[in-house]
């Protein structure tokens, strides 16, 4: 545990899980959750643009005045988020069209202003990368586990709109729509949150 | 008019921003404590998204397409919604200090909440006119404000019971919210463009 990059690649996957711990990053979580390729889709464009960003904000930190620094950090956060959003729109059109409007509106993803504001502003840029691509990769985890749990009972399906798409049950069964609507979403969500609460506990990680 | 009419019901009951399309869900759960505070946000924020809407509206059509600089829309819309809330908070401590007093700690919050840049690219995505857009600004923030304080008002009386320690804190308030949106789905369905 010295090592300070392994450190802050750890922290933001476990003590400080942007979902599960911080509770940030809601409204994508929540909405987009309903598969577990929309989740992954999203979880890989916040890691691209959390590191990015973490980067960009670490390395030009010296040069960005204390007053002007959260506009200077959305227009950093705003341009990684294009490039990202072109890339998706270019690429993988129908995931681009799954996510929706939650593309743009990474930008006003707190866990990214979050982390340019308490981690990348004040440290070096080589532990701001790990920084990022651990509360990136963190934040991915969580999304994964909701959006698991939301496709098995929701859809009765597992990675389906993929080539690897599995049916788990028989072709009798009713899928439980309830977690795949918005209602499900925030049940599942307070449920997980209430059992990483008694992991973490056992575990004595706070 | 009987559009407007329409988008307004929709986006208040039918299409709740926050219940039904989870925009906005970080000050749901961070300042629905208290009643007082949930009336000072929502008052902010119909405010800010009315006024936000207008200016980007006329932005995207009389800036942006004329210019041929769409792609910078996101950069831009950020950009405005960041200075507006600040424009509003110089304006309002000189205007109306009581006003401020009452909204003044919220202000600097609303550059975050996605709901505001939301509705400002919506409006542009679904093609709305500038009117449409207007009221579909009034109604998501109107929306916004009505489950905020539907919420503050549970959760009020949630201080006041035991929950079990698990779910103290953010989990009770996301199950809450997950019962207050099974209640609203029964308005689903009820109009539609």
């Amino acid at each position: 545990m010295d090592n300070p990059y392994l450190a802050d690649i750890t922290r933001g996957i476990f003590k400080e899980n942007p979902i599960f711990r911080l509770v940030l990053g809601m409204c994508p979580t929540l909405a987009i959750t309903v598969l577990i390729k929309n989740g992954l889709g999203m979880g890989l464009a916040v890691i691209a643009v959390l590191t990015c960003s973490n980067v960009v904000v670490s390395s030009l930190r010296r040069y960005i005045p204390e007053q002007v620094r959260i506009p200077c950090y959305i227009v950093i956060i705003a341009t990684f988020v294009t490039i990202i959003e072109m890339v998706l729109q270019a690429y993988v059109p129908a995931l681009y069209a799954a996510l929706g409007v939650f593309v743009p509106l990474i930008v006003v993803n707190c866990i990214i202003l979050g982390r340019a504001e308490a981690f990348a502003g004040k440290q070096p840029v080589l532990r701001s990368l790990c920084d990022g691509i651990g509360s990136g990769v963190g934040f991915t985890l969580g999304l994964l586990l909701l959006s698991v749990v939301r496709e098995i009972f929701g859809s009765g399906t597992f990675l389906a709109e993929t080539n690897y798409a599995v049916q788990l049950f028989g072709p009798n069964f009713e899928p439980m729509r309830i977690f795949a609507q918005p209602a499900g979403a925030f049940i599942v969500l307070g449920l997980l949150l209430a059992l990483t609460n008694i992991v973490f506990k056992r575990l004595q990680i706070d | 008019m009987e559009k407007l009419i329409s988008i307004l019901f929709i986006y208040i009951l039918v299409d709740n921003f926050v219940l039904q399309r989870f925009f906005g869900i970080c000050p749901f759960l961070g300042v629905s404590r208290k009643m007082e505070t949930a009336m000072g946000m929502g008052m902010a924020v119909v405010f800010v998204i009315t006024l936000a809407t207008l200016v980007t509206w006329l932005i995207h059509y009389y800036v942006l397409v004329p210019l041929g600089l769409v792609f910078l829309q996101l950069v831009t819309f950020i950009l405005v919604i960041a200075g507006l809330v600040q424009l509003v908070e110089t304006f309002l401590r000189k205007a109306s200090p009581t006003l401020y007093q009452g909204l003044g700690i919220y202000l600097p919050l609303i550059t975050t909440n996605c709901a505001v840049l939301a509705v400002a690219l919506l409006a542009v995505r679904q093609e709305f006119s500038l009117l449409e857009s207007v009221v579909f600004g009034i109604a998501a923030s109107l929306g916004f404000w009505m489950a905020l304080v539907i919420m503050s008002g549970i959760r009020e009386r949630l201080d006041l019971t035991r929950v079990p320690e698990a779910l103290q804190g953010t989990a009770i308030t996301l199950i809450t919210a997950g019962i207050l949106s099974l209640a609203f789905m029964g308005f689903k369905g009820m109009l539609t463009f």
